[in-house]
């Protein structure tokens, strides 16, 4: 019987072709794996400095001249022991997912340790080719490698690269083609004698059961744990290979521990491997990273710059964001004049340009002009810090906070992921180890404000309480009251963990370790494209999407009457006494119910809701929405509390759908609505109601 | 500073799976803000390790 067959088809490749190769994508995390694998298949899956960011395995396809390949991108590990999902979906695909070549990618400042992983890949398959990447960083940093001796030692493939500026692609790619299914003398792992002897004691019964997998493979690590390896299926052990691997594990010395003595060997064998291959310079590598450690990470300053980068980065995309804003409004209102006159003469009936031109299209408009230049000039900013390694920066001054609340300081990642995408921010919690620290983490991602309500947080925020618009110093005010909110919503986020680990997520926080890699000046130019075309014009095609269909049903609702009030009216009539307890009203709460299935919805929901009952015929300008939301009851007091609801609310259901699918449960997605909609209507309240006592 | 000893249970491998075995290097580069996660340089990476997983890490100065 086969151990490894049943559900092989779980890690095999999608859409396969006939005489296609698949070659799985491994290393560390933060080697440049992300870039290799782009470089490659000219994909643009986004890549970040920062450990941990594949969580999904992307596929991408390429082809040579004498083959064609299909590249999956496994996730970043350490090793193989499948300790995390990470490294148990990388040991999987390479065990089962019968790729025709393994590539791994290390980085050559770090090459110790990062063979490590080779070795442990190549104890699954020889089929290794091992991919030294980062080539020009580790010069810089005083590290040479030798990369044909390394070769000869390891016996398989070794190519030197430097994949960000593009050297050794095409000698990788010439690699694989000459790449064969069984090198003639793979470097073999030896472990200690009474290690040795217990593998061959237990060989036997495991090259009988091993179904495909390498029989040595399957004995050590039938060693290290007692029990076979989670297979796919949960195929039960034949009892005949229980007993042997009982046999074996009791031939071992009193007080060995297998596991303890396959790690040191494993790290004796590395170090072994690059004695005399890797040449250090000098001790004195990193200076400069150190340096810049002391300023963002440092007791003192670490605080206040961060604050001060996110505050300067939103005052760059508010300043910059005006004027394409109003320049895109206006030329899109222009399309809607000419819409308009093209339905006129087309002889199309009233309730149909209605439809379509003053719903569908007009709602549309809103959306794109008021949200595509923040998030064109927010995404590739705040990507730039990305790529430059500051995020694992920020996780690591956040810990301590995050240890406080119970938590994980990875969690830190997972928000700023979230400042994106909140379902980005959801998935990315993938990266915590610790299930109960993986759930905080799920739940709490909806308090940082997605890209979708940054734009109507700004528009408020410009039209209440900024004096007068325009120029560089009223950016300034206004970046400094994003900042407030964002503070707010990670103040929110800590103090919602904190409240969920005291009650139904009990429990002690678990351990930390988080690699801070090295300080790389960012690759403004790609880094600008990628942004622009990966998540900006995604962000805005799922919003577009939703906004047409969403302005249609609004105008339908408009205009369709129940007794002489609009649909519209009677819902918005109906909220209204409730909406007026948190200061909103009712066609505000309306707009958020129906912006669910997208937050960037929410503030032109409202103002088409407002305009249905007049003719507006004006510019979207600030003035102009001042004045219209200013003649339905805004003042400062409804501005605040839409801020306060936009920051706590539903997650939208894209995120709830991705809620439910992480955590595979329904009471947890239910819990992660119901929870920032509790807080949010509360802080609403309690604010309305000390502002009605202040006599506001 | 020359490592000596560890003592722990699933943090083990973790450890061992950065670099942190019998006789590897590892020297302090930094302390976050509030102290408590530090950055350790461990085979030629920093990586930021908790005092109280640290505190199963034994290291001799040499």
């Amino acid at each position: 019987m086969g151990l490894a067959n049943s559900s092989a088809g779980a890690f095999s490749v999608k859409k396969r072709l006939p005489g296609e190769r698949v070659v799985a994508l491994a290393g560390n995390p933060n080697v440049g794996k992300s870039t290799v694998f782009n470089a490659l298949t000219g994909s643009n899956q986004h890549t970040g400095n920062w450990p941990g960011k594949t969580v999904e395995c992307a596929e991408g396809r390429f082809s040579t001249k004498e083959h064609s390949y299909i590249l999956v991108d496994l996730p970043g590990t350490y090793s193989l022991a499948a300790h995390s999902a990470e490294e148990e979906t990388a040991r999987d695909f390479i065990c089962f997912g019968k790729p025709d070549a393994v590539v791994v990618v290390c980085d050559a400042a770090c090459l110790e340790r990062n063979l490590d992983l080779v070795l442990q890949t190549m104890e699954i398959t020889p089929n290794v080719l091992v991919c030294v990447n980062l080539l020009d960083e580790a010069r810089r940093r005083g590290v040479a490698v030798d990369i044909p001796l390394l070769a000869k030692r390891l016996g398989v493939a070794v190519v030197g690269t430097a994949a960000r500026s593009g050297r050794g692609l095409s000698e990788l790619a010439a690699a694989l083609d000459a790449q064969t299914a069984s090198p003639p003398s793979p470097f073999r792992v030896s472990y200690p004698p009474e290690l040795e002897a217990a593998v061959g004691l237990l060989l036997p019964a495991a090259e009988r059961a091993s179904g495909g997998t390498d029989p040595r493979w399957l004995s050590l690590r039938l060693l290290e744990r007692g029990e076979i390896p989670a297979l796919p299926g949960g195929l039960p052990a034949p009892p005949e290979l229980r007993e042997a691997a009982e046999r074996a594990r009791a031939s071992l010395p009193p007080g060995a521990d297998a596991e303890d003595i396959i790690a040191s060997s494993l790290v004796r064998a590395s170090s072994e491997l690059c004695r005399g291959a890797v040449a250090r310079r000098s001790a004195g590598c990193g200076g400069a990273d150190r340096r810049l450690d002391r300023l963002f990470t440092g007791r003192l300053t670490a605080y206040p710059v961060m604050i001060l980068l996110l505050g300067f980065i939103f005052w760059l995309t508010i300043v910059g964001a005006n004027y394409p804003s109003e320049l895109l409004s206006a030329a899109l209102f222009r399309v809607q004049d000419a819409l308009t006159a093209l339905m006129r003469s087309l002889g199309a009936p009233e309730w149909l340009r209605g439809l379509l031109v003053l719903g569908g299209f007009r709602v549309l408009a809103w959306v794109v002009s008021v949200m595509l230049p923040p998030m064109a000039i927010f995404f590739p900013l705040f990507t730039l810090l990305e790529d430059a390694g500051y995020l694992p920066r920020v996780a690591y001054n956040l810990d301590g906070p995050f240890r406080r609340c119970r938590a994980c300081g990875k969690q830190a990642l997972t928000m700023a992921m979230g400042f994106g995408c909140n379902a980005a921010g959801v998935v990315g919690c993938r990266i915590i180890d610790s299930p109960r620290e993986r759930l905080l983490a799920v739940l709490t991602n909806v308090f940082v404000p997605c890209n979708g309500r940054f734009p109507a947080l700004i528009s408020v925020i410009a039209m209440f309480f900024v004096a007068s618009h325009g120029g560089a110093a009223a950016g300034a005010v206004s970046a400094l009251a994003l900042t407030g909110v964002i503070l707010l919503g990670v103040a929110a986020t800590f103090g919602a963990t904190r409240l969920l680990s005291a009650t139904v997520l009990r429990g002690v926080p678990s351990s930390f370790t988080l690699e801070l890699p090295p300080y790389r000046a960012p690759q403004v130019g790609k880094v600008v494209v990628r942004s622009i075309f990966d998540r900006t014009l995604f962000v805005l095609g799922r919003a577009a999407a939703v906004a047409a269909p969403a302005g249609m049903l609004i105008w339908l609702l408009a205009n369709a009457s129940v007794g002489g009030a609009s649909l519209l009216n009677a819902c918005a009539d109906f909220l209204d006494p409730f909406a007026r307890l948190m200061g909103l009203d009712g066609v505000v709460l309306l707009a958020f119910i129906l912006g669910f299935p997208a937050n960037e919805i929410v503030l032109p929901l409202a103002v088409m809701t407002y305009m249905s009952g007049g003719t507006l015929g004006e510019l979207p300008t600030l003035d102009a929405l001042r004045a219209l939301l200013a003649a339905n009851g805004w003042t400062w007091t409804t501005a605040v509390s839409f801020a306060l609801f936009s920051l706590m609310h539903w997650p939208c259901s894209t995120t709830l759908i991705t809620i439910r699918r992480e955590t595979g449960s329904a009471k947890w997605t239910l819990l992660a609505a119901a929870l920032p909609t509790a807080m949010g209507t509360a802080a609403c309240m309690l604010f309305t109601a000390a502002a009605r006592a202040a006599g506001f | 500073m020359v490592c000596s000893l560890t003592a722990s249970g699933g943090m083990r491998r973790r450890l061992q799976d950065l670099g942190l075995v019998e006789g590897a290097r590892v020297e302090c580069v930094g302390r976050s803000p509030g102290g408590d996660p530090s950055a350790y340089l461990i085979c030629g990476a920093v990586i930021a390790i908790r005092a109280q997983d640290g505190r199963n890490v034994l290291v001799r100065a040499g």
